[in-house]
């Protein structure tokens, strides 16, 4: 089967590989890069679970040839923290019990983070709004709202902090 | 904003609020995995040369397979292994064997008939997942299509097409007499006619998938020594094993199960499908393989919580007390029968729900259909039924004009009270959480109703006594079939009588409530006697010399050395010493193990077998086992 | 077997179109059926060149085919369209979902194929030669090369209006949508409705449009559009729905519609 180069950033990693024709993003991060945070759930675009930045755009990994990401940038969970320290969503969603099985949490974490991106201060609504294309089965939303809002708030103080 | 409110004033001194964890706010001990991105699932492991295996699944709901022909996949790009019934060592089972209820009626993968749609009638193994799919389009399949039933009602009547042929009446034989589960307490057709209002009603709920977000799936990689690794999902790691193991003929020692971690299950992933298929896939081919169901496979062949039909009738007092209550119940069990017998019993032992109501008489049937076998989901055999009573109690609020909060809070159980499946009722909260349910809906309840309690006014004598029961036996296995009865709801008349204050009788009642939690050494399934036990070796010898088991690459047609652990006939109980004396702990002189044969991987003299061999034991699976 | 071709040009990429050959555009029909190993796809087809510019040209708003829901929600010029993209899918399918993939999108999806068709968009093919949507959207299985934009009109503030009816809120598929240009800001002149999820595909229902013209918008002016309503539409069972409950509630819908959120 004809095997395409291919050459991204993955979180700050260059990375490079073959992919087969047709293969989905989700399935070259996963076992061609080896980066096992992005989880699928259902490879039709309906649960989120696969959620990616790409350039900074939100993403579905499932749906994206991945032929299509060469050269381009790519953020997943795993590089979310950034270092020893975990990231404000990172750390509010453990404090406020918004994960049980955790399955859904690394698409969540990254549409939370797109919206707090270009959002630092989000309603309530645009927060339901931002991940409303991922799909959690165990938790219920509320926490995760919740979290979200909350890691909203330590961030701003954070960069006051930081300000000051 | 979420708030969780614990209302600390409730049963106060029935608890302890000193605990250091138990009742204090926690950190899940897993979440720094979920949101690093880092919690290992089991599609987490990544193995060199993974094959990936997909089924082929029948398009039709009820059909005979004239032949299958697999030609065409074989030679299709990629193509390793294509499976099929014919490679499954024991091509029957039902899951609840391992606990030693119902028969085995279900086959691993089909080769005589399909009875549902998604039905496995093949598998292929491919180097790529889509080379799979692509091959598993090329099996051609030669089907005779038959009629088919998906409906309960339907499945009962004479003329019913036979779904599965271990189930002729298309019904679970319960206790191997009639072709429903019965429940009687008193008598309902007396009470009803001493009743204000008869109050029914039909109720029904389609089947609901579990939905959790990772699909069901597992892969299995050929270890050393004769074993298997399996990575999965399930929510009932030692049922999963022991349904491989029973499948597949093997000794579960050669079974080397990792679970644990699941994206979500809720009762979805307790089937025991995927794993055995992995196994079997790396058996065949001696390298790693991954069985995973793909979202359509999930709705469509994954078993969801079946459906139910419920017709209940109230003998109810102008003032709302409930006097009598009757159940019609089907569950629909989808073409085998998995979990729904059980569910029902379960099912039984909740009827008439959280209420004291003197009379109670349940006909609930598990009914075969032609559709996805149900199995179970959060509630396990009672969400449909609550989901009816509930309604119902709002009907008897509608036609008494009783306020339904009220309502619930004159006809709830108090503790002490005897519920219909004759325990005794604990801890009953109900009355409590109407008036707090109330209080948080701003909606109003009489000071009476505010002023009740849970913990008094049950288990006066009149509402702990089991009252005169009547009985009857209408429904005998067959009876339906043979045109013999038509009606579905329990008999209007009884033909016999059972004492009152009678826990156990002929016709099925349950024993006597055990003191709960209380080990019954028998039960067990440890052997706790030195008897039991085999002595140890007093000197050295030799290990006697061993066939070496079978490679991971050969088929499991090519026979295992040690003959694998086969369903035992029952033999009496090992006799018992005292529990504090294991003999392990008794000094024993000291022997070096036996000298390992070099170049020959270590093979038992005997399968291992978890467990014992007492009657009701397992041969696949040990543990504690409540009545 | 899956190859896949890569062109410059769009056209070029409109020269390799045909039996079982697909155009990526941003993927989230295409590569679902691609995930799942549906039959029927052989070659999938991609291009360097993206029409996705938004702007104003002679006879309307030109939209290149490979803009996507979030291009048309940051633009101004379209606004009228942003109630329709707002509601497709989450933010990652809005990122990536285009235009052009929509008007191929069978049912339940097409909520934008609908929108346009009521607002009597061209459709303009690689190459240049432009059709109107109605017989493009009738015709569209038999399709070859490739969309390079549509035309639509510029239209005012409520002279355009659209409902999407939902089981899961806020994001969820069309279990109907309906789209109405009533033309004019007084009565109706030769207005257009359009329905999703009513039939096949995004359908008119020109007896209702009919009644429509001139009509005054009040209780008594609409009741013949809503008696006509359903007329020349073929509603199905499907999970969302059954065919019946799909003809009761539609009067209800565009009653709501035509009479601006008043009930
Ligand atoms: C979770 C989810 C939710 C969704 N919700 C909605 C919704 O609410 N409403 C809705 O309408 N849709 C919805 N969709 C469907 C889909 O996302 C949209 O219809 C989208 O606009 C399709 O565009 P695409 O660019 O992704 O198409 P693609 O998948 O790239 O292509 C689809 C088809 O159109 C053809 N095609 C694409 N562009 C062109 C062109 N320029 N010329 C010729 N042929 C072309 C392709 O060859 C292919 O056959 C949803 C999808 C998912 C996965
Ligand atoms: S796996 Fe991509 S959306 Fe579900
Ligand atoms: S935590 Fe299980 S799906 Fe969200």
């Amino acid at each position: 089967m004809a095997r395409t180069p291919l050459t991204f950033t993955l979180n700050d990693a260059e990375t490079a590989l073959f992919v087969d024709e047709g293969a989905n993003l989700i399935d070259v991060l996963r076992r061609g890069a080896g980066d096992l945070s992005p989880k699928q759930g259902c490879a039709q675009g309906n649960c989120g679970a696969c959620t990616v930045l790409i350039d900074g755009e939100l993403r579905l990994a499932c749906l994206t040839l991945a032929e299509t990401v060469e050269g381009r940038r790519i953020d997943t969970v795993a590089g979310l923290a950034g270092g020893p320290d975990l990231h404000p969503l990172q750390a509010a969603f453990m404090d406020g019990f918004a994960a049980q099985c955790g399955f859904c949490t690394s698409g969540m974490l990254m549409a939370a983070r797109a919206l707090l991106d270009r959002t630092p201060d989000p309603s309530r609504d645009e927060v339901i709004e931002a991940i409303s294309g991922n799909l959690c089965r165990c938790t219920g939303y509320e926490p995760i709202v919740d979290a979200i809002l909350d890691a909203a708030q330590r961030m701003r103080q954070g960069g006051r902090r930081a300000a000051q | 904003m979420t708030s969780v409110e614990f209302r600390k004033d409730l049963f106060a001194d029935e608890r302890d609020d000193t605990l250091k964890e138990i009742g204090q706010p926690t950190i899940r001990q897993d979440i720094l995995g979920h949101v690093t991105g880092r919690t290992a699932y089991y599609d987490d492991h990544l193995f060199d040369g993974l094959l990936h295996m997909r089924a082929v699944r029948s398009p039709h709901h009820h059909a005979r397979i004239r032949a299958l022909d697999t030609s065409a996949a074989e030679r299709m790009p990629g193509v390793r292994r294509v499976v099929t019934a014919r490679d499954v060592p024991v091509n029957l089972n039902t899951l609840l064997s391992l606990i030693n209820f119902g028969r085995d009626d279900e086959p691993f993968c089909a080769h005589d008939k399909v009875r549902f749609k998604g039905e496995t009638v093949a598998w292929i193994i491919a180097d790529t997942e889509r080379q799979a799919r692509d091959a598993v389009r090329e099996v051609r399949v030669d089907y005779e299509v038959l009629p088919h039933v998906l409906d309960p009602e339907e499945a009962l009547k004479p003329d019913a097409v036979v779904v599965n042929e271990v189930y002729p009446n298309n019904t679970f034989d319960y206790h191997e007499l009639y072709d429903h589960q019965k429940m009687r307490y008193g008598d309902v057709n007396a009470a009803f006619a001493a009743a204000d209002h008869i109050v029914e009603a039909e109720y029904q709920m389609s089947p609901i998938e579990q939905a959790p977000i990772e699909t069901c799936g597992a892969i299995a990689a050929p270890e050393q020594n004769g074993r298997y690794v399996c990575h999965t999902n399930t929510q009932a790691l030692f049922f999963s094993l022991g349904t491989t193991a029973k499948l597949l003929d093997l000794p579960s020692s050669r079974l080397h199960f990792i679970g644990g971690t699941s994206g979500g299950g809720f009762g979805g992933k307790v089937d025991s499908i995927v794993e055995p298929t992995a196994v079997l896939g790396a058996m065949l081919t001696g390298r790693p393989v991954r069985f995973a169901w793909d979202r359509e496979e999930e709705m469509q062949a994954g078993a969801p919580r079946g459906a139910e039909r419920w017709r209940i009738k109230d003998g109810v007092m102008r003032d709302g007390t409930i006097v009598a209550r009757e159940f019609t119940g089907f569950f629909d069990s989808g073409a085998y029968m998995r979990l729904s017998p059980y569910a029902i019993v379960k099912c039984v032992g909740h009827i008439p729900g959280p209420y004291h109501i003197p009379n109670v008489a349940a006909n609930v049937y598990c009914v075969v259909t032609n559709r996805t076998p149900a199995t179970a989901m959060r509630g396990f055999g009672i969400t449909a039924v609550d989901f009816a009573i509930e309604c119902h109690m709002d009907r008897i609020a509608e036609v008494t004009g009783v306020d339904p909060v009220e309502l619930r809070i004159l006809n709830a159980y108090r503790d002490g009270d005897m519920k219909a499946h004759r325990r005794v009722a604990k801890n009953t909260a109900l009355i409590e959480c109407c008036q707090v349910a109330a209080g948080k809906a701003g909606w109003p309840i009489s000071a009476e109703a505010a002023a009740q309690s849970s913990l008094t006014g049950g288990g006066t004598p009149d509402r702990v006594a089991i009252p005169e029961t009547v009985t009857d036996s209408e429904g005998r296995i067959g009876d339906r079939r043979a045109g013999r009865v038509t009606e579905t709801a329990p008999a209007k008349t009884g033909t016999g009588r059972v004492a009152a204050g009678t826990h156990f009788a002929a016709v099925g009642g349950a024993p006597v409530q055990n003191p709960d939690m209380q080990i019954e050494a028998e039960r067990i399934g440890h052997a706790m006697g030195s008897a039991a036990q085999a002595p140890m070796p007093q000197s050295p010898q030799p290990a006697p010399p061993q066939p070496a088991p079978p490679r991971p690459a050969m088929p499991p047609a090519s026979a295992p050395a040690a003959a694998p652990p086969r369903p035992q006939p029952p033999q009496p109980p090992a006799p018992q010493t005292q529990p504090s004396q294991p003999p392990a702990q008794q000094p024993q002189p000291q022997s070096p193990p036996p000298a390992a044969t070099p170049d020959r991987p270590y093979a038992p003299d005997k399968p291992f077998s978890r467990g014992t061999r007492r009657p009701g034991s397992s041969p696949f699976l040990s543990g504690t086992r409540r009545r | 077997m899956l190859t896949v071709e890569r062109y410059d040009t769009m056209a070029e990429a409109a020269g390799a179109i045909g039996e079982r050959v697909h155009y990526l555009a941003g993927g989230t029909l295409l590569m679902r059926a691609v995930n799942y190993g549906y039959p029927g796809i052989d070659r999938v087809v991609r291009c360097r060149e993206v029409p996705r510019e938004i702007r104003t040209d002679t006879g309307g708003i030109r939209i290149g085919a490979g803009a996507t829901m979030a291009d048309l929600l940051a633009s101004r010029e379209v606004e009228f369209l942003h109630p329709v993209a707002r509601l497709i899918g989450g933010p990652a399918i809005r990122n990536m979902a285009t235009l052009g993939g929509n008007l191929f999108a069978r049912s339940p999806y097409g909520d934008l194929a609908v929108t346009l068709l009521a607002l009597d968009a061209q459709v303009i093919r690689a190459g240049g030669a432009a059709e109107p949507m109605e017989s493009f959207l009738a015709a569209r299985d038999r399709a070859r090369g490739l969309v390079e934009a549509v035309i639509v009109p510029r239209v005012s503030a409520g002279e355009f209006r659209y409902a999407k009816v939902t089981r899961i809120k806020p994001k969820g598929v069309a279990m109907m949508c309906a789209a109405v240009w009533l033309r004019g800001a007084g009565r109706p002149s030769d207005p257009r409705i359009a329905w999703g999820n009513m039939g096949a595909g995004p359908l008119r229902a020109k007896a209702a449009e009919r009644a429509l013209n001139g009509a005054s918008l009040d209780e008594h002016g609409i009741a013949p559009v809503l008696a006509a309503c359903c007329d020349g539409l073929d509603p199905q069972d499907d999970e969302l729905a059954t065919a019946w409950y799909r003809r009761e509630v539609a009067p209800v819908h565009l009653k709501r519609l035509l009479l601006g959120g008043r009930r």
